[in-house]
């Protein structure tokens, strides 16, 4: 604060605990007044007697002066004056970052040093997972990590991009950004259609024959260099196995066709700036457990 | 002076309270108006973009404000669960400012690129699709409602006027940035850049 300002600060601070302390004692009358002297207010009839504020009331009022003032002297309230103790908003805040820091400090570098795989099913980490998880990741997979539409189930043996431990590390760090191209376009209506058919036939489900095999080669075609020949995916593009069932944005007919259509472009996003490293590595953990319990 | 006058005067009642409330502003408010700490940016921070304007304005009618906060506290509890702790810096081009006073919901102040807008879009059509406890009401009209195009730059040179720094390049091509966007896109635009200037891992 410019010094300017911290003088009006301490001046008015100073005027004011004198003004109120002067109204407080200049208007205080110390004698019981006489039954027939009222204050002259006269209200249907009711008047007011005109007697001195209860001692317990006045010193109240002492108190709270003294205490202002004592505070003042304490805390930092009187313009650049820091207050005798030195405290401050943000020492306080980072003096708490710092205890808390010490308190968790043994039991952090101990989860650390050890392998993901190691402590996946250690119950205190489970319990620490759980409410990191709550907090970062229940909102798009679920409190349940079950996920949800257009987010992942975390609790099945299907990852996108893998489920060993460093890929999962890998996608808390740095996020995903699927890119499957919308190919509606590109294949027409019916090359959607037919490649639909397929990939029910693929998963064993009721399929139009024709359609299905015409869909096949639209898929040998455009689909392969993704999903793999044999449809089976390929983690290390984000391309889902088309053969297991599992359908992130939805299994019926009409839906698997939009995706076809319209492609789909789901991301994840990256927690390397928000989270600590060994918080990244308990919740690693956490999630790399949640399908072996 | 006699209680009596003061009492019967209804003017001089009325200077007096105004002369005993202000004290309160004179000291707490007054400097800080003038302060630099409350009047600099934060490195970084530029005026919202044309589109990320709209969806504050969205924001503040569809009152989010009522239930979030976007005011991080510097308080452990707070910078652990929502990041770093709001600076003054962060709010100056804020007008009004949104820092809310009540947490139905979460905080937002930090909410930018936490969430994908895929996410977003999800959540705001109906937050039970996503957080089956959520509370939140959804908001399907903002899916169909377009950006009224041409009020924008008036929006802008109507901040200019309280110091927000818009260039008159800005201004021409506000129009232009948001044409044929709808409401949802804004919105979620605005949402994403919410205090990513100030990051720090927890």
């Amino acid at each position: 604060m410019a010094s300017f300002w911290s003088y009006w600060v301490i001046v008015l601070t100073v005027v004011t605990i004198v003004g109120i302390t002067w109204i407080l004692f200049a208007n205080r009358k110390r004698e019981v007044q006489p039954q027939e002297k009222t204050t002259g207010h006269v209200y249907d009839g009711i008047e007011e007697f005109d007697n001195p504020l209860p001692a317990w009331w006045f010193y109240m009022f002492v108190i709270t002066i003294v205490w202002g003032i004592g505070y003042l002297i304490i805390y930092p309230g009187m313009g650049n004056f820091p207050g005798v103790i030195g405290w401050t908003q943000l020492g306080q805040y980072e003096q708490n970052v710092a205890a808390a820091d010490e308190k968790y400090r043994d039991m952090r570098d101990r989860y650390l040093a050890l392998p993901v795989e190691e402590i996946a099913m250690d119950p205190a980490v489970r319990k620490m997972g759980m409410r990191m998880f709550a907090n970062n990741c229940a909102q798009c997979h679920g409190a349940d990590a079950k996920g949800a539409y257009g987010f992942p189930n975390l609790t099945d043996d299907d990852w996108i991009y893998g489920g060993d431990a460093a890929t999962i590390q890998a996608t808390v760090i740095n996020g995903r950004q699927a890119a499957m191209p919308a190919w509606g376009d590109i294949i027409g209506d019916k090359g959607v259609k037919d490649v639909t058919q397929y990939l029910l036939r693929l998963n064993g489900r009721d399929a139009n024959a024709a359609q299905a095999d015409a869909g096949e080669t639209v898929f040998k075609t455009y689909c392969v260099a993704c999903h793999g020949p044999d449809a089976t995916g390929n983690p290390m593009m984000g391309a889902p196995n088309l053969t297991n069932g599992v359908w992130l944005y939805g299994g019926s007919e009409e839906q698997i066709a939009q995706t076809v259509r319209a492609g789909r472009n789901g991301a994840m996003p990256a927690f390397k700036d928000t989270l600590s490293e060994d918080k990244i590595h308990i919740l690693t953990a956490y999630v790399y457990g949640l399908n072996k319990q | 002076m006699k209680h009596e006058v003061i009492e019967k005067n209804i003017g001089l009642m009325i200077i007096l309270i105004i002369v005993a409330l202000s004290f309160g502003t004179l000291v707490e408010l007054v400097p800080l108006i003038f302060g630099k700490q409350v009047r600099e940016p934060i490195a970084g921070l530029k005026p919202l973009p044309a589109l990320e304007l709209e969806g504050r304005d969205i924001y503040i009618r569809e009152g989010c404000n009522v239930c979030h906060s976007q005011m991080i506290r510097p308080l452990r509890a707070e910078t652990e669960r929502y990041g770093h702790y709001s600076v003054a810096g962060e709010s100056v081009y804020n007008h009004p400012f949104l820092w809310g006073s009540k947490r139905t919901g979460p905080d937002l102040a930090r909410v930018g690129k936490r969430y994908s807008d895929d996410w977003h879009r999800a959540h705001m059509y109906n937050p039970r699709d996503v957080v089956p406890e959520s509370n939140m009401p959804g908001f399907p009209w903002l899916f169909e409602n377009e950006i009224d195009a041409g009020r924008t730059p008036l929006k802008m040179a109507a901040l200019r006027k309280v110091g927000v720094p818009y260039t008159d390049e800005d201004i021409s091509g506000a129009s232009a940035a948001v044409a044929g966007k709808t409401e949802i896109e804004a919105l979620i635009a605005y949402l994403q850049q919410l205090g990513t200037l100030l990051q720090s891992r927890r």
